[in-house]
């Protein structure tokens, strides 16, 4: 029975407030082979080393039976994401040029004043409200906020890539069962389009460049150059990835907190440890719940099963998260957490390009939020999700924001 | 062992890394007794790897690379005098002031210092510099702020190289001269010391390999300098850059078996006596220790190696408050890193320890790859060059000692995977002392005995 494979379960809409007990029994099972014949892993410590494996590949096109996804992409190559070294190195560091360290160190921590800014003003924005969505209100505005201030995309045109970005990640998700071609389509078509929506930005800051990463782009630089077609792919996937994520991280967070209130009073007193607490959160509950696209170049044994060349290598962030042969208590929230080397932003060579800044996102979301409300209560536990497996979040969480509450005991 | 291991008094002889983070270690350990740390420095413990990077390109100030201390250690400091002897019946340490500090166990963690030039006479010309301490590195930046013509680096093992590379970054001209035949050839073989020389001189470094120095002139303050091939050249400043020397001479009387190649321990980190007897209340850690590691064939080794000095400082501390069966060994794989030249280069397991290399990942062409050594078929260190993530995979190969060379499949590699000898070079025939020294016969034939250096 198809339907009942552990894959399936795992990936099934009705379990997607809770998939942990699937995971539990993925990593009893160590290997786990799909009928479809892909291959899950789900242990901390054989995902860690898969992430470093040079024989694993990120690239679909090394899969032995081509994808559709693959084949529906031949529109716009793959994102450095997507590609292997040195390809993948070459784009990321040419990307990284205007993004981080060695060339732009202070980029990242540079935008915490503004960051705090956009957070108050959608705070601001609470004033009144008997019922908060995180989402809507909050977690979702935030980082497209910022990933447009970064990149220079206009926000009047977020209308525009909200339903490109939609069709991609709808496009990513391994979900068996459905007609396998059509939506990873429309993700290649949404993503062609906004391909060329964000080429021509760019193309337009060549003769009037500002501060921001578009303009970085198409700027002359010594050390090489990204062509027109890789400043269309590589923003795309910067755009996408600079919200998607962040917008899960923020509101699984929020939850998270609600779920543990006296993790959430200690936070209150003591904001020094807001750091730790999201990285705990990315153990915890970590947006990007499974990679599913690699790949071994060669045939390989993970923990005694060989994984043959060219088949689906999927591997459960998530899962190995909550390992407890790696995390003592692992499906305990412990924001004080020691030696907390979570796979939330995986590892390796691909390890999270924007790390630093949804880490930063995080933490100063998760601050000022929980100052600013008193006693806030969540109205459904749980709340509906998003469709995605692999970026796993609510789709809407409602808050009662407790102002009332106090103002009625008063 | 007298009474509760943790308590009664502990002394650590030595206070820089190894030291601090043992007396760390010995407190999270729920070491109550007392603690003293000597020190032949008067200053609190501090980083040396900034000293021949960021220090000499005046990023940093030389008295701001202070460890941080991760917890309170609660010990007597007696830092700015230095041990002098060890009386091993009457556990007293002999301090230089006269003074005698008795202990139920001691950790020696005295490490190195730099190797001094060989002619007195010519070392003491001004001018003339070394670089270990803080206060080295502090007088060395200073001098070249004042912007010397020409600065003779001696040694082009890894802080020689690393000094050449901060002055090229200064726009200082400088002079490198090596006895053997590539820079950093004594730790990571043939292949990418011809790297390094390539890399060396394209950066504007006149670099001269298989000569010696063998003058340095000057009356009163540095002129210049010969060399063993008859040529000369003028330069103000000289870097005396051969390595270092183990603080091991205060250990001469005490019957441990201590000498110009450390202070040989078990897997434990406790110090044998000269028969080769284990002892149970001396223990040693950091540079100063020689130790039999599994993954080298027990070969004894010795690590000029940062993170070395931590866990080992680590598992001495354990072994020296726990019971026998509790205690752990030292296996950590050696690691070490250097920067250079624009260059990050990482390391994992001990590359010299091998008899073939593969370029597994990248290219040299590019100056980004990883470079995988192999001893009698399997892999026994990994050499990253600009490519530091991808090191992980190989450390876990040197831990199971998987086959050697690694089956292909790396995704990207570009040049022909074919082994090749590692050209790793008798240590007698560098000018500096190699930051690993296996201290019994090398896996290359041709190697033999490391030798106390000149």
């Amino acid at each position: 029975m198809a339907a009942d494979t552990l894959f399936h379960r795992i990936t099934d809409y009705a379990h997607r407030a809770d998939p942990y007990p699937f995971y539990a029994e993925l990593r009893e099972a160590g290997v786990a082979r799909q009928e479809d014949g892909s291959y899950l892993v789900g242990t901390y410590h054989e995902i860690e080393a898969l992430l470093h494996d040079p024989r694993i590949s990120s690239d679909r096109r090394n899969r032995t039976v081509p994808d559709e996804t693959a084949a529906a992409e031949q529109g716009l190559p793959p994102a450095f994401i997507g590609l292997d070294d040195p390809e993948h190195h070459r784009l990321r560091r040419l990307t990284m040029r205007s993004f981080g360290p060695p060339h732009t160190p202070d980029r990242i921590a540079g935008m915490h004043d503004e960051i705090t800014r956009i957070v108050k003003d959608l705070l601001a924005g609470f004033v009144d409200k008997e019922r908060i969505d995180v989402v809507d209100d909050f977690a979702y505005p935030l980082p497209v906020t910022v990933i447009c201030r970064l990149l220079g995309v206009p926000i009047e045109d977020e209308p525009r890539f909200r339903a490109w970005s939609d069709a991609i990640v709808a496009g990513i998700d391994p979900t068996p069962g459905e007609d396998p071609t059509e939506r990873p389509r429309a993700a290649a078509e949404a993503r062609k389009e906004m391909g060329l929506y964000l080429g021509e930005l760019a193309e337009k800051r060549r003769a009037h460049p500002s501060d921001d990463m578009l303009s970085a782009f198409v700027s002359d630089s010594a050390d090489g150059q990204l062509t027109p077609l890789e400043i269309m792919t590589t923003s795309v996937l910067l755009l996408i990835a600079g919200h998607e994520t962040t917008v899960n991280l923020i509101t699984n967070g929020v939850l998270t907190l609600l779920r543990h209130p006296d993790e959430l009073a200690r936070l209150r007193g003591e904001p020094a440890l807001m750091p730790r607490a999201v990285e705990e959160l990315l153990r915890y509950e970590p947006p990007v719940q499974m990679l599913p696209q690699r790949t071994p170049l060669a045939d390989i044994e993970v923990a005694g099963v060989t994984v043959p060349k060219g088949a689906p290598l999927i591997l459960m962030l998530a899962s190995g998260n909550r390992d407890p042969r790696r995390f003592c208590d692992p499906d305990r929230f412990d924001p004080t957490r020691e030696d907390n080397q979570h796979l939330g932003f995986g590892s390796g060579i691909h390890n999270c390009f924007g790390a630093p800044l949804a880490r930063l996102e995080a933490q100063i979301a998760l601050h000022e939020l929980i100052q600013h409300l008193d006693t806030p209560r969540l109205v459904e536990d749980p709340p509906p999700y998003r469709r995605s497996p692999v970026l796993r979040g609510p789709r809407h969480l409602l808050l009662a924001p407790g102002r009332d509450d106090a103002q009625r005991g008063r | 062992m007298q009474g509760e291991p943790r308590e009664g008094r502990i002394v650590v002889v030595g206070a820089s890394l190894a030291g601090l983070r043992a007396a760390e270690a010995l407190r999270d350990a729920g070491f109550v007794g007392s603690l003293t740390l000597i020190g032949e420095e008067p200053q609190p413990p501090y980083d040396r790897p900034p000293l021949s990077k960021q220090v000499l390109l005046g990023k940093v100030s030389a008295d701001r690379t202070g460890l941080p201390q991760r917890r309170r250690v609660d010990a007597q400091w007696r830092l700015g005098v230095r041990a002098i002897g060890l009386d091993p019946i009457g556990k007293e340490v002999l301090l230089a002031d006269g003074e005698k500090v008795p202990f139920d166990r001691l950790l020696i963690a005295t490490g190195t210092r730099a190797r001094p030039w060989p002619k007195p006479a010519e070392a003491t010309l001004d001018g003339v510099f070394t670089l270990r301490t803080g206060e080295d590195a502090g007088r060395l930046a200073e001098r070249l702020d004042a912007g010397p013509e020409r600065v003779l680096v001696i040694g082009a093992g890894f802080t020689g190289s690393e000094i050449a590379s901060a002055c090229r970054e200064r726009g200082l001209a400088v002079t490198v001269a090596e006895r053997g035949p590539a820079p950093l050839v004594g730790a990571l073989g043939g292949t990418l010391g011809a790297l390094a020389a390539k890399l060396q001189r394209a950066h504007g470094v006149d670099l001269r390999c298989g000569v010696t120095v063998t003058e340095l002139e000057g009356d009163g303050r540095l002129t210049g300098a010969r060399f063993s091939d008859g040529s000369r050249i003028d330069a103000d400043v000289a870097v005396v850059a051969l390595g270092a020397v183990r603080n091991t001479e205060w250990l001469a009387e005490s019957g441990l078996a201590a000498g110009p190649r450390g202070v040989t321990c078990d897997a434990g980190c406790r110090a044998f006596d000269m028969y080769g007897i284990v002892t149970d209340d001396v223990f040693a850690a950091g540079d100063v220790a020689r130790f039999p590691h599994p993954l080298f064939e027990y070969q004894l080794l010795s690590l000029e190696h940062w993170g070395n000095a931590v866990a080992q400082a680590e598992v001495a501390a354990h072994n020296m408050v726990n019971p026998g069966p509790r205690r752990r060994p030292h296996l950590t794989v050696p690691a070490f890193w250097s920067s250079q030249f624009g260059l990050n280069i990482k390391s994992v397991g001990v590359p010299t320890f091998s008899d073939q290399v593969v370029i597994a990942q990248g290219s040299l062409k590019d100056a980004r790859l990883v470079a995988v050594y192999g001893y009698r078929g399997r892999v026994t260190a990994a050499v990253s060059v600009n490519q530091a993530k991808a090191l992980e995979y190989y450390e876990r190969l040197i831990e199971t000692a998987a086959p050697f060379p690694p089956a292909p499949g790396a995704a990207d590699r570009i040049e022909s995977p074919v082994p090749v000898p590692s050209d790793v070079p008798d240590p007698k025939t560098l000018s500096h002392g190699p930051t690993v020294a296996l201290t019994g016969h090398l896996p290359d034939r041709r190697l033999t005995l490391v030798q106390p250096a000149r």
